[in-house]
């Protein structure tokens, strides 16, 4: 068996000459082939990925997988997804273990370049907050001088908590955290005097306590975090299916298109725009390489942008957010579609 | 002089009944006098070990006298607490594994196809009940009825087809007669187990695992043929040539004429129990006759061979688990041709069976050393040859010597299968965990989760560590 070992690791090595990397090639082909797209998640953030007791998933992360396996093969239900941890999401991604990475991921500069990703854009913009018992009796960021701050190791926020308190010229005291769980356990048993993450796990956390008002989300947001799905680097043609199936369905929520009357707009709109979106009249499919109705089909899967909010994370959900940056630029927000030309 | 003729009267012919003993000797107050309070030292430790218990129990008794076990979400929990016991009540919610219990113990596997998994842990106990409790009739007819028990029980609960009930009453009904009557009979399950247990949990055809496991035949019946000297080199190069070339085209042609079939079932999807018992019971068959190679290579004096052990062994056990397990996850896809589907499982199956293989090889290597000089000398002047020495003289009495050990990493081995959480697996205490906080009614659930896999962890650990001071019992021949 031992010596099996090493002949198997010298025909792997013999074969890795030949082969160069598995992740490298053609990902809209390999999805094709597959008949399957592989979609690494956050396998518990609620809103955002979620599986329910019979196993299947749903979330605003989750909807992107749906919106890409719809344009891609026809069929929103062909996906698996990966569960990936902080600590194996990008490595997941390079060696291919998974095709597309929507995974409440910040697009920052060295993950960009440094870790040779690519961010296709940003489906939620999120940004770094906190959360306080109303007894610490603190009303503002800038009074936390010398707070214990409960902290989850590995991410973005780590940093920025540095940055922040740095450029304050305050002091904190970190008692680092795995995961979330364990930071509401550690916040609500007092082990540190506020909790921070991002702005929408917040308001998640604190809708889940017993009794949310007894504490409060401070109203510094103390950094930028765009959240956005991410592709290998190197794959342009994928990139840009996955990058424009996002756009699809945010500008289908600019557009007034929605599961609901977009077969009767893909016949009777007369918006350019509209008819061009869902295939009417020009084939933009065709140019990266699949048909003339992937966008109704991306659309149809769960929705316009607006529609996949409203139903994962929105007002009317338990999770409670508001649309604030990711509302469209017509109404004050961030989410802009380039044009469909 | 006839001594023994005489009987002297002060000489009794038969014994006095035992007396009881003191009145201050027995009794509860003369226990609790002997154990707890024996000197003001003793007393005092008692005192304060019951007050540890007392403020433990006070502690968490009303959180499990509150649990609430019938609820959808957790705040439904809370109010029903609040409701029963008044505001500003703690009580746990177990309704969480009420709802989820079936993903702890079968992570994503299709509802419809729970019979399959089921199924194949009543086979392991029919598998391993002929080796391991090939001596003592009534045990193992216990174990078989308990197993079919258990069997019969989950398949209530999972509301499994009909059919499948009446498949393993047969299945254990066969199971319990062969072991009353014909208990090596039984041994044919242990041998085909492997394939039978692929082939139920992830469906398709069972002819490849079959195939792959007749490579075993056909190099022992070359073996045989060619001779001795050579026989044992060419049988295993036939068996992998077997593997490598013919297992798949005879496994096609074998599907073709006999098409049996399972709906196929992905990797992905297995979790919960069901992932650390898979990963946990091949590590731990695979590791122990690799384990026994390695031990046996690392004493050789063989310079190759004992390098080589001496190397994997030591290479193994200086890096950690986790590692070896990232290794599996990432670095292997690079080493292997784009678009290989080598499955994430197997390849973490491999990767324990190594760690456990290299720290069974050290525990076992201590029972060879502990042996006298003597064993080894006896056997050489008995003329045996070196596998003959080992099979019926040394590794006996080392493996007996071993057994705590082996045990002891039995169960670090089936405990490490959680840390495959790390690498996007959906173990028991991490995984799933996870994804059933991340659904919002259970969001802040967390101590629940925790109870219930560490009970179930508990009750196979320490079955284990039972059946090992068993065997310890049983093999003991010193103090006959």
């Amino acid at each position: 068996m031992k010596t099996t070992v090493f002949l198997g690791a010298a025909a792997a090595t013999a074969l890795m000459a030949g082969a160069g990397f598995a992740a490298e090639g053609d990902t809209l082909a390999q999805v094709k082939a597959r008949g399957e797209l592989l979609c690494g998640v956050n396998p518990g953030l609620v809103g955002f990925a979620s599986p329910d007791a019979n196993g299947n998933w749903s979330g605003f992360d989750v909807a992107v997988c749906k919106a890409v396996a719809a344009a891609v093969l026809g069929d929103a239900s062909k996906v698996k997804y990966i569960p990936l941890t902080g600590q194996t999401r990008f490595t997941g991604l390079a060696s291919g273990e998974v095709d597309v990475l929507p995974r409440n991921s910040t697009w920052t500069f060295s993950r960009d370049t440094d870790l040779k990703l690519d961010f296709i854009g940003v489906n939620y913009y999120d940004g770094q907050g906190f959360l306080v018992p109303k007894s610490l009796g603190v009303s503002s960021a800038k009074e936390l001088d010398g707070a214990t701050i409960c902290i989850q190791t590995g991410t973005t926020t780590e940093l920025n908590l540095a940055d922040y308190f740095k450029a304050n010229n305050m002091a904190y005291q970190p008692v680092n955290i795995d995961s979330n769980a364990e930071g509401e356990q550690q916040y609500l048993a007092g082990a540190c005097d506020a909790y921070t993450t991002d702005a929408s796990g917040l308001a998640a956390t604190r809708a889940a306590f017993a009794n949310p008002a007894d504490h409060v989300i401070l109203p510094e947001i103390i950094s930028k975090e765009p959240l956005g799905p991410a592709v290998r680097h190197g794959d342009n043609n994928w990139a840009d299916i996955v990058r424009w199936t996002l756009y699809a369905l945010i500008a289908a929520e600019e557009y007034g298109v929605t599961s609901a009357n977009l077969e009767e707009l893909s016949k009777s709109s007369q918006n350019p725009e509209v008819q061009r979106l869902l295939g009417s009249t020009d084939n933009l499919g065709q140019m990266m390489g699949l048909d003339a109705d992937w966008a109704k089909r991306a659309i149809m899967a769960s929705g316009n942008y607006g529609e996949i909010f409203a139903a994962t994370i929105g007002e009317q959900t338990p999770i409670g957010l508001a649309r604030g940056l990711n509302a469209q630029w017509t109404q004050g927000g961030l989410m802009y579609a380039m044009p469909f030309r | 002089m006839s001594t023994q003729t005489l009987s002297p009267a002060y000489v009794r012919s038969d014994m006095l009944p035992a007396a009881a003993p003191p009145h201050r000797q027995e009794g509860a107050i003369s226990w609790l006098r002997d154990n707890l309070f024996s000197g003001w030292f003793n007393s005092l430790l008692t005192l304060l070990g019951l007050a540890i218990i007392w403020s433990l129990v006070s502690h968490f008794w009303p959180w499990f006298a509150h649990s609430v076990w019938n609820a959808n979400s957790l705040a439904e929990c809370r109010q029903i607490i609040a409701e029963k016991w008044g505001d500003g009540a703690n009580g746990a919610c177990f309704a969480v594994i009420r709802v989820r219990w079936h993903q702890y113990i079968f992570g994503f596997y299709p509802r419809a196809e729970y019979w399959r998994p089921i199924l194949t842990m009543g086979l392991l106990f029919v598998a391993i009940a002929p080796v391991l409790f090939s001596v003592n009739a009534s045990i193992r007819r216990w174990v078989l009825a308990g197993a079919g028990l258990l069997c019969m029980v989950l398949l209530a609960v999972t509301a499994s087809p009909d059919w499948s009930v009446v498949l393993v009453w047969l299945l254990f009904a066969a199971a319990l007669l062969l072991a009353e009557y014909a208990p090596g009979r039984l041994l044919i399950v242990t041998v085909f187990y492997p394939v039978l247990a692929v082939w139920l949990l992830w469906g398709g055809s069972p002819w490849y695992p079959f195939m792959l496991l007749m490579g075993f035949a056909v190099g022992y019946g070359v073996s045989a043929l060619v001779p001795r000297g050579m026989s044992a080199a060419t049988g295993i190069v036939v068996t992998v040539l077997w593997w490598v070339f013919r297992a798949a085209p005879v496994a096609g042609l074998v599907t073709q004429i006999l098409p049996l079939s399972l709906p196929a079932i992905q990797s992905s999807v297995f979790g919960g129990f069901l992932l650390s018992v898979v990963i946990g019971v091949s590590a731990i068959a695979l590791s122990l006759p690799l384990g026994i190679l390695l031990a046996l290579a690392r004493q050789s004096n063989m310079f190759i061979i004992y390098s080589l052990a001496v190397v994997f062994i030591e290479f193994i056990r200086g890096v950690p688990l986790i590692t070896l397990l990232f290794v599996a996850l990432v670095l292997l896809k690079y080493f292997l041709p784009p678009g290989t589907n080598f499955d994430l499982i197997l390849r973490v199956i491999i990767m324990v069976t190594l760690f456990a293989a290299a720290y069974m090889a050290e525990v076992i290597r201590g029972g060879l050393a502990a042996l006298p000089r003597g064993q080894y000398e006896a056997a050489d002047s008995l003329g045996l040859n070196y596998w003959q020495a080992q099979r019926l003289i040394i590794l006996p009495q080392a493996l007996k010597i071993s057994i705590p050990g082996i045990v002891g990493t039995f169960i670090g081995v089936f405990k490490d299968t959680t840390l495959v959480g790390l690498i996007n697996l959906y173990d028991p205490l991490k995984g799933i965990s996870d994804v059933v906080r991340s659904e919002f009614a259970w969001k802040g659930i967390y101590w629940e989760p925790f109870i219930f896999t560490g009970t179930i962890f508990f009750v196979i650990c320490f079955s284990m560590s039972r059946y090992s001071m068993y065997l310890e019992r049983r093999l003991s021949r010193e103090h006959r």
